[in-house]
């Protein structure tokens, strides 16, 4: 399973790096990215799933891996 | 202000003026919600109200059919005056694409995480000192003698403007955030000695260049070009506006939460790993920031017949109260782990300042409880609020408890 960050929504409102710092970060413009290619693990996704409940841009997914 | 006949139905004749929803808008959203989602009025000239979550996110998103050119109602319609396009009063709150992206842009890295949350230090020692000047004796003015004082120092620390000036700055401030819904003419003459202020501290920028905010906006660029004066004053009067009485609001009405919920207080005192969730939820359900849009051209819209140049009204304090997108709405739930308000705004002009909001409200909080872990309302009656498009206690005497 991986999270990604739809650049095209996101809006820097700056809750999911907050609230699941080891998965997103900010760039330089404050907006949200995924840190490294963002494969979750099982002891990841509950907080990915939190950051994600939290985006008020409903600019995060969580793809299922094929 | 003039008197203006009292309201007697929201949905056909809004006023967000109306002391009614200035002291308690709420019930008034919930009714609208159930029985006329968006409203309408013919004061300020015509304006419209989205009381839900769906109808404030879709215009806040929309920016084909809504302008930012003016984000404050006020009476009557716009003036070209008011709507120097593309640029706008205040860039880029009061921009359109695809000036508005480049004006952003410009500034957003000033208020990044990385730059706002070395601010901490400092905003800690300021409320420290803050503190130390209230007289605990009983009753404290918790909005007046703390929350206001925050916003603007911290402001005017970024900008470099000279600490001795405060008390001018806070003036300018006041004639800024009290002045801006006044006619043009008014607002013109109010301006002068603020726009006098402010251009003689870029003037002393542009000789003198330094490390702040003034310099970073003077040595900007777009496409080659520095930005203009009046891009510069303008980015300025936008983060006095934005920056000040937001933030104040959101201090006072969280402390007016407190005073009277012992059992949150409580638990933030003990459990500090808390504040950040809690922080979300204070803004969630005291957003003060209600943001205005323009319609650019006659349509229907969300089934209702929009004339060019009505206002919208942008409720998001009243979309983060919709019980369709949260769980127990109309409660506050200290702990409440989802949570996607929208006190910042929705879409391209998402609060610049909201890094800088949140660290301030939560530090302000931190500090006072560390310092009062117990305090209630003196008096119910003798709360007031900010009347207007930023909603916050104005006078809001605490009593500290041992």
């Amino acid at each position: 399973m991986k999270v990604v960050i739809d650049a095209d929504l996101c809006q820097g409102q700056g809750r999911c790096f907050s609230i699941a710092p080891s998965i997103f970060n900010f760039d330089e413009l404050g907006n949200g990215v995924v840190i490294g290619d963002g494969t979750l693990t099982p002891e990841t996704i509950e907080l990915a799933r939190l950051a994600q409940a939290n985006c008020p841009e409903h600019a995060i997914f969580i793809e299922e891996s094929s | 202000m003039t008197d203006k006949p009292p309201v007697l139905d929201f949905a056909t004749d809004f006023d967000h003026t109306d002391p009614q929803w200035v002291n308690d808008p709420y019930p008034i959203w919930d009714e609208l919600r159930e029985r006329c989602p968006v409203a309408h009025t013919d004061r300020f000239g015509g304006a419209w109200f989205p009381a839900t979550h769906a109808g404030v996110s879709a215009i806040a998103k929309d920016t084909e059919n809504f302008t930012s050119r003016d984000v404050i109602v006020h009476e009557g319609r716009p003036t070209e005056v008011d709507l120097p396009a593309p640029i706008g009063l205040a860039p880029p709150i009061t921009s359109d694409p695809p000036f508005h992206q480049i004006a952003r842009k410009l500034i957003l890295p000033a208020f990044s995480p990385g730059v706002v949350n070395a601010l901490e230090p400092q905003i800690r020692a300021l409320c420290n000192s803050l503190l130390d000047d209230i007289i605990a004796e009983g009753v404290v003015n918790a909005s007046m003698s703390y929350a206001r004082l925050i916003p603007p120092s911290v402001i005017r620390e970024m900008l470099g403007f000279p600490e001795e000036d405060m008390d001018i700055f806070i003036k300018c401030v006041h004639v800024i955030t009290e002045s801006i819904d006044r006619p043009e003419e008014e607002r013109i003459e109010l301006f002068a000695p603020v726009e006098e202020y402010f251009r003689s501290k870029i003037e002393d920028h542009m000789e003198n260049p330094r490390d702040d905010l003034t310099s970073f906006l003077l040595n900007a660029e777009i496409n080659g070009e520095k930005l203009a004066v009046e891009h510069v004053f303008g980015t300025m009067v936008l983060i006095l506006v934005a920056g000040i009485d937001t933030t104040w609001g959101a201090i006072g009405a969280s402390l007016w939460h407190l005073a009277q919920h012992p059992d949150d207080l409580a638990r933030l005192v003990n459990e500090p790993d808390l504040m950040p969730v809690a922080i979300e939820e204070f803004l969630r359900f005291y957003a003060p920031v209600t943001m205005a849009r323009l319609v650019k051209a006659d349509m229907d819209y969300l089934g209702c017949p929009m004339k060019e140049y009505d206002w919208i009204l942008l409720g998001f304090p009243a979309a983060n109260r919709d019980p369709v997108v949260f769980k127990d709405a109309d409660k506050f739930i200290i702990d409440r782990a989802e949570n996607r308000h929208v006190a910042f705004g929705l879409g391209i002009h998402r609060c610049i300042g909201s890094n800088l909001a949140r660290l301030e409200l939560r530090v302000a909080i931190e500090e006072f409880i560390k310092r009062y872990p117990k305090f209630e309302l003196e008096n119910k009656d003798d709360v007031t609020w900010a009347q207007g498009q930023i909603r916050g206690p104005r006078n809001l005497p605490l009593r500290i408890l041992s």
